[in-house]
């Protein structure tokens, strides 16, 4: 498939983005790095990697990022650090402002610490077969607004969620070589 | 970067920084303080992880697996078997397997690296001579082992068989190391770096990040140093970033020529 994907590449699992998506692909498409805004609008689609997202949030900020994202119009493809940044609400932390582009209320750190981070075998609306998916550190949206789906959830929140054409998930698809979640995203658009 | 109390923790969070280390001391003062160092008092480590929402890590003697079944009850997010501390085993590792935190731990060259990913180690760190402010360690230890991997690639699996042997490290990881052209595992440096150049130094070296121990705060203005490095570890490429955030930080961290170190001095000798 042709198609221009990039990458966020400020903080956090960059490479396994890359990775991911370079599979999916396939040989035609192409996977690129990005730290700043000034060519993003020729990307089909973006990737907000897993990280910290206080760390990322301040380095977006910081590179003049934050409008950008906002207005960006293709797809976005969030994994944990980064679901948090597409919320339009963060949790107990009011100091902390995300990009807004979902209408969601996320909770970091919803199942605790490191030591509680896990995996599990998640049902997954639009999967055949349930997903093994890694959570660390992994936040949870506790609140959607109209029109958003919900692909997947746990007793904590939702874990899997898409609206338009942006995905987000509380765990990380780009770990274990399954890409369904890749080819959903890919599938809207249009690659 | 290395913390030693709640505020310290904020000022690192609010630079960008992905992590801190909780510590009573930061190598500098151990090594000033001489005498047996050992994991820090579990109050100091709640006290600094309630202060942040990234993660906290946390040191523990090398071999004293106790004092990792300590941390990890804390909830510490990841444990570093360090030589910073003085060892409690001088044969043995803590069996990183046996826990469900992470560890990350030190070394020096590829054998020593794969040794501690075999015990379990989720992350390396080259050790460098912490405490110094000298990057000189970092950089021998970085280019071992990134000359070690480029050795790998262009041999062939029996002499891949015959170095894993020589280099004490098992053969499958060797091999896979061969296959990737890399560690399994992050690869992050650590011991002497005290400017946002030495930082972009070692990223350049072939560094997936950096620990930033005593240089942030022994330096003359730690809030403007911590941005600095964490803004050139960003951009490690770019020498235009590097030269525009190193304008006015003050003094860095007073530094230690470690040819004057004894071999007791050396931290870096510790575990093997």
């Amino acid at each position: 498939m042709a198609g221009k994907i990039g990458v966020l590449a400020l903080q956090g699992d960059v490479s396994e983005h890359v990775t991911a998506f370079e599979d999916a692909l396939g040989p035609d498409g192409e996977v690129s790095l990005f730290r700043d805004a000034s060519d993003i609008n020729r990307f089909d689609g973006i990737a907000l990697p897993g990280g910290e997202s206080t760390t990322i949030m301040r380095l977006i900020q910081k590179a003049g990022m934050f409008r950008p994202l906002q207005q960006y119009e293709g797809g976005i493809f969030a994994t944990c650090a980064g679901m948090v940044l597409l919320a339009s609400e963060v949790q107990d932390d009011s100091l902390f402002e995300p990009l807004g582009v979902m209408d969601m209320t996320v909770k970091r750190n919803a199942f605790g610490r490191q030591r509680e981070s896990f995996e599990a075998d998640i049902e997954c609306a639009g999967l055949e077969t349930p997903f093994h998916a890694v959570f660390i550190r992994a936040p949870v949206v506790t609140r959607v607004g109209y029109g958003t789906e919900v692909l997947a959830s746990l007793p904590q929140g939702y874990v899997a969620i898409r609206h338009g054409l942006h995905m987000a998930f509380s765990f990380h698809p780009e770990l274990g070589g399954d890409l369904r979640f890749h080819r959903l995203f890919l599938e809207r658009l249009g690659l | 970067m290395d913390v030693v109390s709640a505020e310290q923790a904020v000022i690192a969070e609010n630079a960008g920084a992905v992590a801190v280390m909780a510590l009573e001391r930061v190598p500098a003062d151990i090594r000033k303080a001489g005498g047996v160092s050992r994991m820090a008092d579990p109050t100091k480590i709640v006290e600094i992880t309630e202060a942040v929402s990234i993660p906290v890590m946390a040191k523990v003697r090398i071999g004293h697996f106790v004092e990792a079944q300590v941390l990890q009850e804390l909830g510490v997010d990841m444990i570093d078997e360090s030589e910073v501390l003085t060892p409690a085993d001088e044969e043995f590792h803590v069996d990183k397997k046996a826990f469900s935190v992470p560890f990350v731990c030190g070394a020096r060259n590829l054998g020593e690296a794969l040794r501690r990913i075999n015990e379990g180690a989720a992350m390396i760190r080259t050790k460098g001579e912490a405490g110094t402010g000298n990057v000189v360690e970092a950089v021998r230890h970085m280019r071992a082992i990134q000359s070690e991997i480029r050795m790998l690639k262009g041999m062939d699996d029996q002499e891949r068989a015959g170095y894993a042997r020589k280099i004490e490290a098992p053969f499958e990881l060797v091999l896979d190391v061969a296959n990737r052209g890399r560690l399994p595992v992050v690869n992050f440096s650590a011991g002497g770096i005290a400017t946002p150049s030495d930082a972009a130094l070692m990223m350049q070296l072939g560094a997936d990040g950096v620990f930033v121990g005593s240089g942030i705060f022994k330096s003359e203005n730690p809030e403007k140093m911590a941005k600095a490095i964490v803004e050139t570890v960003h951009h490690f490429n770019d020498p235009k970033v590097i030269a525009e955030v190193s304008r006015g930080l003050g003094e860095a961290m007073p530094g230690i020529d470690v040819h004057t170190l004894t071999p007791d001095e050396r931290l870096q000798t510790r575990g093997w």
